[in-house]
C-alpha cells in the first residue's frame, strides 16, 4: 500500500504528472472515437446509396476490373 | 510509390494496414508506459516530472512532423493537382492540431513545477501556439466554402505559407533567451540524455507516430468515402 501510494504522489508531483498522463489519453482517445465514428457513418451512408441505386453497382464493378487491368 | 497515388488502391491498402498498426500502436504504449511511468529512474535535476517529458516531447515532435505531411500534401494538391494530396492533408490536420494542443497543455503542466509558471510569451511556446493556431485555420478554411475544391485550395495555400514556422519553432531555443531548455536529442553527435531516459521517450515517439500511421489510415477512408458521396449525390442531382 505504501508503494502504491508512493508511486500515485510521485516525489510531490503527483498532480502535474497524471494530468499530463491524463490530457495525452484523453486527446488521444478522443481523436480516435471521432475519426473512427465519421468512417463508419461515411461508409454507412456509401452503402446506403449503393443499395438505393442497383444499376450503379454493374458499373462499380467495371471500374474495379479496369483498375486492376491497369495494375 | 505511384501505383498507391490512386485513391481506391489507397484505401484498400489502408484498410490492410489499420488493424497491423493498430496492433503495433498498442504494444509500444503498453511498453513505453511501463517504461515511462514504471522502470524509469527519476532525473537528477527535475526529479519525478521528468516523466512529463515522455507524453510532451513526442507530442510536440509529432506536431511538427503531421504539419510536414499537410503541407506536403497540400503542395502535392496545389502543384499536380494530386487528389490524394488534399484527402491527406485534410485528414492529417485535425490530428496535427490534437498533437499541438497536448504539446502545449503537457508543457503546462511541466512548466509551472519546473518554472513556477504555467506559461510564458517567450519564441518556443508563442512559436507552438501559433502553430496552433495555423492547424485551426487550416480545418476552419477547408469548411468555409460551399464549394469543397475552393476551400482546399485556400486552405492548401496557408499550409504551405505556413511552413516557415517550422523552423522557428526548432530554433527558437537556440536564436532567442528562453525558460524552454535546449534540444537534447541532435543528429550531430552523442545525445545529452540518459540511455534509461532516452529509452522511454524512444519508445513513447515510436507508440505516437505508429498511433499517427493508424489514425490516418482511418481518416483517410473516411475523408476517401465522404468524397465518394459528394461526387454519386452530384451524379444523382445530374440525372435527375
Amino acid at each position: 500500500m505504501d508503494a502504491l501510494n508512493r508511486f500515485i504522489d510521485m516525489g510531490g508531483y503527483g498532480g502535474f504528472i497524471w494530468a499530463a498522463y491524463a490530457a495525452a489519453a484523453l486527446v488521444l482517445i478522443l481523436l480516435w472515437l471521432f475519426s473512427w465514428r465519421s468512417l463508419r457513418r461515411s461508409e454507412g451512408e456509401l452503402a446506403q446509396l449503393d443499395r438505393r441505386l442497383p444499376g450503379r453497382k454493374g458499373g462499380q464493378g467495371r471500374t474495379a476490373e479496369t483498375a486492376r487491368g491497369q495494375a | 510509390m505511384h501505383r498507391f497515388a490512386n485513391p481506391a488502391r489507397f484505401a484498400r491498402l489502408a484498410a490492410a494496414i489499420t488493424p497491423w498498426s493498430a496492433a503495433l500502436t498498442g504494444l509500444l504504449f503498453a511498453v513505453g508506459l511501463t517504461l515511462a511511468l514504471i522502470a524509469s529512474p527519476p532525473d537528477y535535476q527535475q526529479g519525478e516530472t521528468v516523466r512529463i517529458m515522455y507524453v510532451h516531447v513526442p507530442a510536440a515532435w509529432m506536431s511538427m512532423l503531421v504539419y510536414l505531411v499537410v503541407a506536403a500534401g497540400s503542395a502535392s494538391a496545389l502543384v499536380w493537382r494530386h487528389p490524394l494530396g488534399d484527402i491527406v492533408a485534410r485528414a492529417a490536420s485535425p490530428v496535427g492540431a490534437g498533437f499541438t494542443l497536448l504539446a502545449l497543455l503537457t508543457g503546462s503542466l511541466w512548466g509551472k513545477p519546473m518554472w513556477g509558471t504555467w506559461w510564458v510569451w517567450d519564441a518556443r511556446l508563442t512559436s507552438v501556439l501559433v502553430l496552433f493556431f495555423l492547424y485551426l485555420g487550416h480545418i476552419a478554411l477547408l469548411h468555409a466554402f460551399d464549394d469543397a475544391a475552393r476551400g482546399a485550395r485556400a486552405a492548401a495555400i496557408l499550409a504551405v505559407a505556413g511552413i516557415i514556422n517550422l523552423p522557428i519553432i526548432k530554433f527558437s531555443v537556440d536564436w532567442w533567451n528562453t525558460l524552454h531548455q535546449p534540444a537534447s536529442i541532435s543528429r550531430l553527435g552523442w545525445p545529452a540524455i540518459d540511455p534509461a531516459i532516452l529509452r522511454p521517450l524512444l519508445v513513447m515517439a515510436a507508440a505516437y507516430l505508429a498511433y499517427f500511421i493508424t489514425l490516418l489510415m482511418v481518416r483517410v477512408r473516411a475523408e476517401l468515402a465522404v468524397a465518394k458521396l459528394r461526387g454519386l449525390r452530384a451524379a444523382l442531382l445530374a440525372r435527375s
